[in-house]
């Protein structure tokens, strides 16, 4: 294999882990505080795939202004699956909650059926973002920069807003202790509706970008990509968001230079992550990043 | 306890009677209903045989398992390779041809049931013995983990399981008598189990492990114990969904079925048999009943046609009430037991076998 080669899968691999890591922090923000392993989360990455779909084919937006309404969509969306299924149960035993979090997956999955039908859809890629750019020998199609360069700056805006805003402050607190946090007059409803707010919007960025990656959209093709992105969650660390991006990180390479270097073992992409998952939990039990007893966002 | 053991003889005495009046109703059921209805109870007995695995391992002993559907994958290949007519499989194999192993194997139904339970309890054993050293959440995310890979090992091991493509024609041996004998064993087992004191263990290290521990319950043990026996059941549980179906492949075994076993255990109440076998019927039968809204309907001279995924929908919907309102499940801890049922019971004991510790 040649440096050119391996500088090309490396860049694939880093735009494929950056997705992980976008979606994965959602996971992860949300298990901060709740403690709650949100299963529609891969939902709500699918939702923001046809929203956006539906802004294109449906209303004829321009793809800009489509995408930015689909991730508000999807924003409300997040709230409002909270208001309706996790804030009742919120002093319930935490087993409640998770089933009502299947629930509200099985919900909104078939909804999708409902309203598009269960076939894929083609998703709209506007010409920008297939072009491919040669650097040398190397082929890099634009759309890889731009997941690269779009996580990276949700990450960096997502950082201030944690550690240099008071609704970020009151989320950390939250996570660190939610009674005590409560007790300290922060708005316990508000700061959880955010979070969800936050969590879908990345979810939705990823599911956009998803589909312009794989130009193909289906209700159910939140499965997997939400399965691999909450084991990036707790591979680097359920509740520590460095660590959902690590995790991410780290699946995207493991899986890309699995198909790269051992050909022959493509197959087994989808158990890399899996067999990366139980290794990671049997050396180092709450994840790579992840804190022993207290979990931190 | 004075008075009690008096009526320790009338309570066998009246399972023995409640068993024999289930065989009886089994039997009619069996003779007199049509093939669709007893589909519907077939599966919501082997939902009992599922649910009763999954409860024993997390209702009872308070580990949190994701990793059902890979027990039941393991279960499932294992039986329906064991009992496939040679021909058949020939059938199936036309892209890669069968392990040589297997190809001139068959077995009757009943040994093949019981290596199917004993194949994923081995599995169960292995995974267990390096996994249940986790606590909590996890513990669930290794056993999903776990059962992913298993997936994706059946997956890609064509000689053996046919990869994507599935087996077919596994032959359909699943009637109302198996499914019902199954649940029935299964509940019996799990009863037996629950009320010794490997029972008793099992629920001092869900309420507190470090109590328990240090009362001197070896919490390897117990632990290990439940998940294999989770795991035997589990894989007696897929072997007679694939008998049921009569085909096996892959997708059968996702995430998505075990959350559903997960979703019936915590519908029907963590820690009661009684509410697992309530719950598993209910599930089946709302499921079927559900149908009709995707059924296309006809009114005067109107069609309107059916809406795919609206029951789904309105499943959706019945889970989150459930949840929303019983938060215990429907039994909570409760067991269904004789003495509550005659009126005898004495004051300060709780109406179930199932609650003190």
């Amino acid at each position: 294999m040649t440096l050119d080669m391996f500088l090309q899968h490396l860049t694939n691999a880093v735009s494929l882990g950056a997705l992980y890591a976008l979606v994965a922090i959602g996971y992860t923000m949300v298990y901060g505080i709740l403690r709650l392993i949100n299963f529609a989360h891969g939902t709500i990455f699918t939702i923001g795939a046809y929203a956006a779909f539906m802004g294109i084919a449906i209303f004829n937006l321009q793809w800009g202004i489509t995408y930015i309404l689909a991730i508000c969509f999807t924003a409300v969306l997040g709230m409002a699956t909270e208001k309706v299924a996790y804030k009742p149960l919120r002093d319930a035993p935490r087993i409640s909650v998770l089933i009502s979090a299947i629930g509200v997956s099985f919900l909104m999955e078939n909804l999708l059926i409902i309203f598009f039908g269960g076939r894929p859809k083609p998703f709209f890629r506007p010409p920008i973002f297939t072009q491919v750019l040669e650097i040398g020998a190397i082929m890099i199609p634009v759309l890889s920069f731009a997941i690269i360069i779009v996580s990276a700056i949700l990450l960096v805006a997502l950082t201030y807003l944690l550690y240099r805003t008071k609704p970020g402050t009151a989320m950390r607190a939250l996570a660190n202790d939610f009674e005590t946090a409560r007790l300290m007059a922060i708005d316990v409803d508000k700061t959880v509706a955010l979070t969800f707010m936050v969590g879908s919007s990345l979810a939705a960025v990823g599911g956009i970008l998803w589909a312009l990656k794989f130009p193909q959209i289906n209700p159910t093709m939140g499965g997997f990509p939400g399965l691999k992105a909450f084991v990036a969650a707790v591979l680097g660390g359920i509740g520590s968001i460095p660590g959902a991006t690590v995790g991410g990180l780290i699946l995207g390479l493991c899986e890309i230079m699995l198909v790269a270097f051992l050909p022959n073992l493509s197959g087994y992409r989808d158990a890399v992550a899996f067999v990366a998952l139980i290794t990671v939990l049997l050396l180092k039990p709450t994840g790579l990043l992840g804190e022993k007893g207290q979990v931190k966002v | 306890m004075n008075g009690r053991s008096n009526g320790r003889g009338l309570n066998y005495l009246l399972t023995l009677g409640s068993i024999v009046v289930i065989l009886l109703i089994t039997t009619w059921a069996q003779r007199t209903l049509d093939p669709y209805r007893l589909r519907v109870l077939s599966v919501g007995a082997i939902y009992v045989t599922l649910a009763v695995g999954l409860n024993l391992v997390y209702g009872f002993t308070g580990q949190f398992s994701l990793g059902h559907a890979g027990f039941m994958a393991v279960g499932a290949y294992t039986s329906a390779l064991l009992t496939m007519p040679v021909a058949q499989k020939a059938r199936n194999f036309f892209i890669v041809p069968i392990h040589p192993a297997l190809e001139n194997l068959q077995i009757p139904y009943l040994p093949a049931l019981i290596i199917a339970g004993l194949m994923a309890a081995l599995l169960g054993w292995i995974v267990g013995v390096p996994v249940l050293r986790l606590r909590g959440d996890y513990l669930g995310m290794a056993t999903l983990g776990f059962s992913e890979v298993v997936r994706v090992l059946i997956n890609n091991m064509q000689t053996i399981t046919n990869g994507s493509m599935g087996l077919k024609g596994v032959p359909d041996y699943v009637n109302l008598y198996w499914a019902v004998g199954s649940a029935v064993v299964s509940v019996f087992i799990a009863a037996r189990l629950v009320n010794t004191s490997y029972g008793r263990a099992l629920k001092a290290i869900r309420e507190d492990e470090i109590a328990a521990e240090s009362v001197g319950v070896s919490l390897f043990y117990h632990k290990v114990l439940a998940f294999v026996a989770g795991a035997f059941f589990a894989g007696v549980g897929g072997a007679l969904l694939g008998h049921w179906s009569s085909a096996v492949d892959p997708k059968m075994f996702t995430i998505t079925i075990t959350f559903q076993i997960l979703t019936i255990v915590v519908i029907g109440g963590l820690g009661s048999l009684t509410g697992t076998v309530i719950a598993s019927f209910a599930y089946a039968v709302a499921m079927e009943w559900l149908r009709f809204i995707e059924a296309p309907m006809k009114i005067g001279s109107i069609e309107i046609p059916g809406i795919v995924g609206m029951r789904m929908v309105l499943f959706g919907i019945v889970v989150l009430v459930v949840i929303v309102f019983y938060r215990q499940g429907l039994m909570g801890q409760r067991e269904f037991a004789w003495d509550a049922f005659l009126r005898r019971k004495e004051a300060g004991t709780a109406a179930g076998a199932g609650k003190g510790v």
